[in-house]
């Protein structure tokens, strides 16, 4: 990603560019630039996570409830379920092909 | 019309069907019919183009599964002409919100690029409910793949109307659910909460809302938004068939290692012991809101709704008279970042569960001309996604890439323990206020009208202020109707609990319910029941 350190900054037009590629979206112009200062708007509301004191030895929460050994499920046999959901799924795809999933071709690129 | 089966509770409707009073195909025709009167033209992908008739109507249902309901209908009236169990559910109409698989039925998360997707698979949840007798009427509205507070970013419109003023919104995400049970179109829904997505549109709908612990209801077969935390919960017309609904879903699930194994108890059994003795909290952090400024992020302090302050207090005295120890000024200091910690972590699980959606596997994908791979992905993303799962893959990626992840990310989830913080100690049994649990207002507000905030992508995040806290600490909320504005418009309340209370929650929600049955405003009726019936 372009380089720009500080938290205090906002997402410019280039910085929005390289992730509009990364995350495969295709934008028209007006779009992006609604979605660009929408998320600007919204980093201005996360800067409020910097107005406190965090220590640095606080543990992160991933998830709220801790799972400790009486609420921790069993892990599971690891055995196949559902004989016949592979049909229904491929039924599900926009292109396949002796059950494959079709894609549009890789362009090969040259090699510098 | 005579007595709606349409219009009865859950334990009703099925106290009724087990004991051959009426059958469960009666009650489906009778809850079509309420569809028909009340719905009008339904939702669709199509460019919308607003009609004055959309604002009188409720618009709840995306798709409707009738043969797939008489089916059941049908097997739950034989089980009960042959002397079998029908379940404790049988015969009850249940509106699925469509981000459940539910097999055979279009399954659509409200978004374009699931416009085709046709389940395999049955939700767990959806399973379970099935298994208890419930009938699934069909899927409900909801914002795209959850994302919003007022179903007004749903790719399937016209948006849902709000029962009680359609031209306002029903809430959201879960705003098709609530508007449809409170409009008789379902005696209970099935809907999850990832913010506030099924307390605050059930508080705009004058209905029950429950989110559960996180990890009580399995989330197989729920389209995934912020995997840490999405709770599947129930929306019902009152506290009892919250009760029921949560015992048939609840509990561990071979396929959801986040499904706790924590016994679930029989809730309705114990709800009717009274709240004798129970200490509840009210903090003014909860009445004291902080919004950031649009130019600057600061935080400017702001007074809730001074009717829903009152709403809060009145509850608390009826719950004072019914024997609870009210405790005022709980400390809840972490309250306000709420919402800024939850832009970061759930943009950044939402943005790694939506990386799935490709155009390959299932759903849309864009048929025109390409160069390559990339630009089918590129072009399918653009065109699938509307404007909200956009935003939120964008911010995600942002906040979590490589240079900003500890700044941002690794931040949030700190906050976010300081938001468990403030819970645990409120809930210690050997703290300082030691409450069994905390009595808020569930929104900032009552419903605003269709269009006011759809837009500002931040202030619609703050209509989940008080409800989010508790999905950051994974604690189950309970929001109930508690009286209307001076609009007619409902007001909800929010009690939360500790970890797996509901019984305790539900216990006080019944009883502030028996407390104030012969109240006014309990005897009210949604506009579109008074307007619209046939």
């Amino acid at each position: 990603m372009p380089e720009e350190k500080s938290t205090q900054g906002e997402i410019s037009v280039e910085v929005f560019e390289h992730l509009v590629a990364l995350a495969a979206l295709a934008l028209d112009a007006d779009e992006g630039e609604y979605l660009r200062s929408q998320l600007n708007g919204q980093l201005r509301a996360i800067r409020a996570l910097d107005a406190i004191e965090v220590p640095d030895d606080l543990p992160i929460t991933s998830h709220g409830v801790p799972y400790s050994e009486p609420n921790r499920p069993e892990i599971r046999e690891d055995r196949a379920n559902n004989p016949g959901l592979a049909d229904k799924i491929l039924a599900q795809a926009p292109e396949v092909e002796d059950r494959y999933f079709v894609v549009p071709d890789i362009p090969q690129e040259a090699l510098e | 019309m005579t007595e709606a089966l349409a219009d009865l509770t859950a334990q009703e409707i099925s106290r009724r069907v087990r004991e051959g009073e009426t059958t469960a195909t009666e009650v489906l025709d009778q809850t079509l019919q309420r569809i028909s009167d009340v719905e009008g033209r339904a939702p669709t992908s199509d460019p919308y183009e607003p009609q004055p008739d959309d604002r009188k109507r409720i618009h709840a249902y995306i798709s409707l599964a009738e043969a797939r309901a008489r089916a059941q209908a049908q097997a739950i009236d034989q089980a009960v002409r042959d002397g079998r169990d029908p379940g404790p559910l049988a015969g009850v109409p249940l509106a699925v919100k469509d981000i459940f698989c539910v097999e055979g039925t279009r399954s659509t998360a409200g978004s374009r690029i699931l416009e085709t997707f046709t389940a395999p698979y049955t939700a767990t949840p959806v399973a379970r409910l099935e298994a208890a007798g419930a009938v699934t009427i069909g899927k409900v509205n909801l914002d795209e793949f959850t994302f919003g507070s007022s179903n007004e970013s749903s790719a399937f419109l016209p948006p849902p109307g709000n029962p009680w003023d359609p031209t306002r919104v029903p809430g959201g995400s879960s705003g098709g659910s609530t508007a449809a049970v409170a409009a008789g179109e379902a005696a209970i829904s099935l809907a999850t909460d990832t913010a506030g997505s099924i307390r605050q549109p059930a508080a705009f709908c004058g209905v029950v809302g429950l989110k559960p612990t996180y990890g009580r209801v399995s989330r197989y077969g729920l389209i995934a938004f912020a995997s840490s935390l999405d709770c599947p919960g129930t929306v019902s017309r009152n506290v009892t068939d919250a009760a029921l609904m949560l015992r048939a879903m609840a509990g561990a699930d071979p396929a959801d290692a986040t499904a706790a194994a924590v016994e679930v108890p029989d809730y309705a059994a114990g709800m009717e012991q009274g709240i004798e003795g129970l200490r509840i909290g009210l903090s003014p952090n909860y009445f004291r809101l902080a919004y950031p400024d649009p130019e600057t992020g600061e935080l400017r302090e702001q007074s809730i709704d001074p009717q829903i302050e009152a709403a809060v207090y009145r509850s608390a005295e009826v719950l004072a008279r019914g024997g609870a120890e009210i405790i005022e000024g709980v400390p809840m200091p972490h309250t306000h970042l709420g919402i800024p910690a939850y832009f970061v972590i759930s943009r950044v699980e939402a943005a790694s569960n939506l990386h799935r959606y490709d155009g390959v596997k299932y759903g849309y994908r864009y048929r025109g001309p390409v160069a390559g791979l990339t630009e089918m992905y590129r072009e399918t993303r653009g065109r699938g996604f509307g404007v909200q799962p956009k935003l939120r893959i964008l911010m995600g990626m942002y906040v979590s890439g490589e240079q900003y992840e500890r700044d941002y990310y690794r931040r949030a989830l700190k906050v976010r323990s300081l938001i468990r913080r403030d819970f645990d100690r409120a809930f210690d049994p050997d703290g300082d206020q030691h409450l069994d649990a905390l009595l808020t207002p569930t929104t900032p507000t009552t419903a605003f009208e269709l269009g006011r905030v759809y837009g500002d992508s931040v202030l619609m995040q703050y209509a989940d202020l008080l409800t989010v806290p508790a999905n950051h600490a994974g604690i189950p909320g309970l929001s109930i109707p508690a009286g209307f504005d001076n609009g007619g418009l409902p007001i909800g309340v929010q009690l939360l609990g500790p970890d797996f209370s509901e019984g305790r929650l539900v216990r006080i929600g019944r009883r502030f319910e028996t407390l104030t049955e012969s109240e006014a405003w309990r005897q009210r009726r949604p506009a579109i029941l008074d307007t619209d019936r046939g």
